[in-house]
C-alpha cells in the first residue's frame, strides 16, 4: 500500500526502519522536518534523539555513536554540512560508518533557502581536509530517497565509511506516493567498536591519528583500496540513452525529472535525446560515456549550479564528445523548455549559430 | 620474598607515557586509572581523548578509547553515552581544548545533563603546540603568543571554568583540585572518584578541574613549576567544590 509522504519525512522513517538508533541534528531550513520527525519517533521506537548545540556538535555525536557501534545519522543543509566537514573527515579517517543527509540549498554563504545543486564539489571531493571520499547517493524521487536510506546505511556498514545522501531542498519538501518497502540491514561484524566491553574482549581504540608517516600512509593506502572496491561494486547510474539519440543529457536528482520532460518535448519535435542520471555522484559513473550509442554527437550537462558535475562529465567523456552546460543558480529552477531550447541550439549547424556570448545569470559557459 | 608495596594500576596500559618530566598528566592519569579500578568499572569504561598533549590518552587507559576532534570530546562522549547508558564514559581535556575551541560542546553537555565525567586539565597554556596563550593564561604570564605577558585589555581575564560550569542548572558535580603535593593529590583522587561515582549513580554531568604543571611551556624546572602552581594558579583559581547535587562535601 502506498502512502503520501514528504521527502524529509520519508528519509526519517526509512532511517528508523533501517535500524538507525541515534539521530543528532540541528535546525536549518529546508531539512527541519527530519529532526522534528525523529524527535517524535525516536521516543516511540526507543532510539536516541538529540538536538545538538550546533552542526559541529551533531556530527561529533554521530562520530561517538558510530564508534559505539550503532547505526546513526545526522542531517542538515548546505551551510550546516560545511560545518560538519571536520567531523566527516574524522569519521572517514577513523573508518566509522554513519549516514549524513544534505537537503541542499543555494549558496555561497548564507545564500538562500531555495533548492540548489551547488554542493556537488563539497559532496564528491571529500569536503573536509585530507585524502578521503564519501560515497554519495543522489535520489530523484521520494521513493528513491526511501530506498537510498537503507542502501546508504548498508554501504556505510559494509565498507566502514561515512556515506551521504544529497538531495535538493525541493525533494525534501515534495510529497509523493511511497511504497514503504523494508529491507533487513546487511550483517556486519562490529567487534571493533568502543562500547565499553573490554572485559569480554581485548580493548578497542578508534582514532584517525598516527604520528608515524609510514603508518599513516598505509592507513590512507588501505582506505583507498576500499574506495577502489566501492568504485568497482557500488557505482550506480541510470542510462536511458538509446540508439538514435543525438544528445545525451546528464542530470542528477530532482532536476533530472525536469530533463525527462524536456526530452519528451524534443521528441514531439522529432529531436532524439536521452538521459544519463548518475545515482551515485561519488563514485561517479565515468565509464558510461565510453559506451554510448554511435548516434550520440553531443553531451549536455544540466545542473542547478554554475557547473560542478560538468567537470566529472568532461573527465568521463575524455574528449570524445563536445560537452555543453546549462545551469541555473541562486535557487532558480530551470524549466523543461530551457533545456529543450539549449538542445536545439546545440544541434544547429555551426554557420547558423549566433556570435558566441556569455549570458550572465544563466550559467552559460 | 619482597613484599609488594606499590604497583602500577591495571587501569593503565604498558604503553610508555609521552609526557614531559614534571608534567601533571601522568599523575592525573594514575588517579583516573586507580579510580576506575577501585569503582570496578574499568572494563566497561570508554575514554575520550582530546587534541593536545593528551591526544594519545586512549593508548594509556586500559579500557576502550577513542580520539576526538579538537574541543569536541564532550559531543563524542554524548554520542557514546546516550547509546550506551550503562557504560562509564569520560573525556580528558586540556584548557585549549575545553575552555577555548570546545566551549560550546562542554557547556551544552552540562546543559543537557549528559551523564559522563570530564577531567579538565588546566595548566594555563597550550602545551602541545609550543606554549601559546590559553583562555586560562594568567594576567602578565608570558607565552609564545603573549611575549610581553597576557594583557587584560586585549585578551581579557582568565576564564574561570569551574565557576562558570557550576552555574549550569544540570551540572551535577564540579570541583577544582590541585596535584602539587601529596595532601592535595589525595584530595584530587577523592574528587575524581566522586565524579565517577556521580556518573555511576546517574546523577548527571560531572567535571573535575585539575590545576596542572607545564614545566616546558612555562620555561621552569619541575620543582619550580610545582611552586608556581601554588603561588600563581591557586590564588586565581580557588580549589573546592563548586557544585554537588548530592550535597556539599
Amino acid at each position: 500500500m502506498k502512502v503520501l509522504m514528504k521527502g524529509n519525512d520519508a528519509i526519517s522513517e526509512a532511517a528508523i526502519q533501517a535500524g538507525c538508533k541515534a539521530f543528532f541534528g540541528y535546525p536549518i531550513t529546508p531539512q527541519n522536518e527530519i529532526p522534528e520527525y525523529f524527535s517524535r519517533r525516536m521516543e516511540e521506537s526507543g532510539g536516541v534523539f538529540i538536538q545538538a548545540e550546533s552542526e559541529v556538535g551533531a556530527i561529533n555525536m554521530v562520530y561517538g555513536a558510530a564508534a559505539a557501534g550503532v547505526r546513526t545519522m545526522t542531517t542538515s543543509s548546505s551551510p550546516g554540512i560545511a560545518l560538519k566537514q571536520e567531523g566527516i573527515s574524522f569519521a572517514a579517517g577513523a573508518d566509522l560508518p554513519c549516514v549524513i543527509v544534505n537537503v541542499a540549498r543555494c549558496g555561497p554563504g548564507l545564500g538562500g533557502i531555495l533548492p540548489a545543486q551547488s554542493d556537488y564539489f563539497q559532496a564528491t571531493r571529500g569536503g573536509g581536509h585530507g585524502d578521503y571520499y564519501t560515497p554519495t547517493f543522489a535520489p530523484s524521487t521520494v521513493q528513491e530517497c526511501w530506498d537510498m536510506v537503507f542502501h546508504a546505511f548498508d554501504i556505510a556498514d559494509k565498507y566502514r565509511t561515512p556515506t551521504m545522501i544529497l538531495i535538493e531542498g525541493m525533494l525534501g519538501q515534495m510529497m509523493e506516493p511511497l511504497e514503504m518497502t523494508k529491507r533487513p540491514p546487511i550483517k556486519v561484524d562490529k567487534s571493533w567498536c568502543v562500547d565499553g566491553n573490554a572485559g569480554k574482549r581485548p580493548r578497542n581504540t578508534i582514532t584517525s591519528l598516527s604520528l608515524y608517516a609510514e603508518v599513516l600512509e598505509e592507513m590512507n593506502f588501505a582506505r583507498f583500496r576500499k574506495y577502489e572496491e566501492i568504485k568497482k561494486h557500488e557505482t550506480m547510474v541510470e542510462n536511458n540513452v538509446k540508439d538514435g539519440d543525438k544528445v545525451a543529457i546528464v542530470a542528477y536528482g530532482t532536476p533530472s525529472r525536469i530533463v525527462i520532460n524536456a526530452i519528451e518535448e524534443l521528441k514531439n519535435d522529432g529531436i532524439q535525446a536521452g538521459l544519463i542520471r548518475p545515482i551515485t555522484v561519488w563514485p561517479f559513473p565515468y565509464d558510461v560515456f565510453q559506451s554510448l550509442p554511435a548516434s550520440v554527437e553531443h553531451i549536455l550537462v544540466a545542473e542547478l549550479s554554475m557547473g560542478q558535475m560538468v567537470e566529472d562529465v568532461r573527465l568521463g567523456v575524455n574528449g570524445k564528445y563536445p560537452v555543453h552546460f546549462y545551469g541555473r543558480t541562486g535557487g532558480v529552477i530551470f524549466e523543461p523548455k530551457e533545456i529543450s531550447q539549449k538542445v536545439r541550439e546545440i544541434l544547429k549547424p555551426a554557420r547558423e549559430l549566433p556570435p558566441a556570448r556569455v549570458e550572465m545569470g544563466r550559467g552559460e559557459v | 620474598m619482597a613484599k609488594v608495596v606499590y604497583e602500577k594500576s591495571r587501569g593503565l596500559t604498558d604503553v610508555p607515557l609521552t609526557y614531559c618530566p614534571g608534567c601533571s598528566h601522568g599523575i592525573v592519569h594514575k588517579l583516573i586509572a586507580e579510580s576506575l579500578v577501585e569503582l570496578d568499572v574499568l572494563d566497561k569504561s570508554i575514554a575520550v581523548a582530546p587534541v593536545g598533549c593528551s591526544v594519545l590518552a586512549y593508548e594509556f587507559f586500559n579500557c576502550d578509547g577513542i580520539q576526538a576532534a579538537h574541543g569536541r570530546a564532550p559531543a563524542v562522549a554524548c554520542g557514546i553515552k546516550r547509546t550506551n547508558p550503562d557504560k562509564i564514559v569520560f573525556t580528558y581535556q586540556g584548557d585549549g581544548d575545553l575552555a577555548s575551541i570546545g566551549t560550546a560542546e562542554i557547556i551544552h553537555a552540562a546543559h543537557r545533563g549528559d551523564n559522563f565525567t570530564v577531567i579538565f586539565i588546566n595548566n594555563a597554556i597550550y602545551g602541545m603546540t609550543g606554549g601559546q596563550m590559553a583562555p586560562t593564561t594568567l594576567i602578565g604570564q608570558k607565552t609564545s603568543t603573549s611575549p610581553y605577558g597576557r594583557k587584560e585589555e586585549s585578551a581579557g581575564r582568565p576564564l574561570l571554568v569551574s565557576e562558570m560550569m557550576a552555574q549550569i542548572p544540570n551540572a551535577a558535580y564540579i570541583e577544582r583540585v590541585s596535584v602539587h603535593d601529596i595532601a592535595h593529590l589525595n584530595k584530587a583522587k577523592k574528587a575524581v572518584k566522586k565524579a565517577f561515582q556521580t556518573q555511576i549513580d546517574n546523577k548527571g554531568f560531572s567535571m573535575v578541574e585539575v590545576l596542572a604543571t607545564c614545566p616546558i611551556g612555562w620555561n621552569l624546572p619541575p620543582v619550580e613549576a610545582t611552586q608556581w602552581v601554588v603561588e600563581n594558579l591557586m590564588p586565581y583559581y580557588p580549589l573546592g567544590v563548586y557544585k554537588d547535587v548530592g550535597g556539599a562535601q
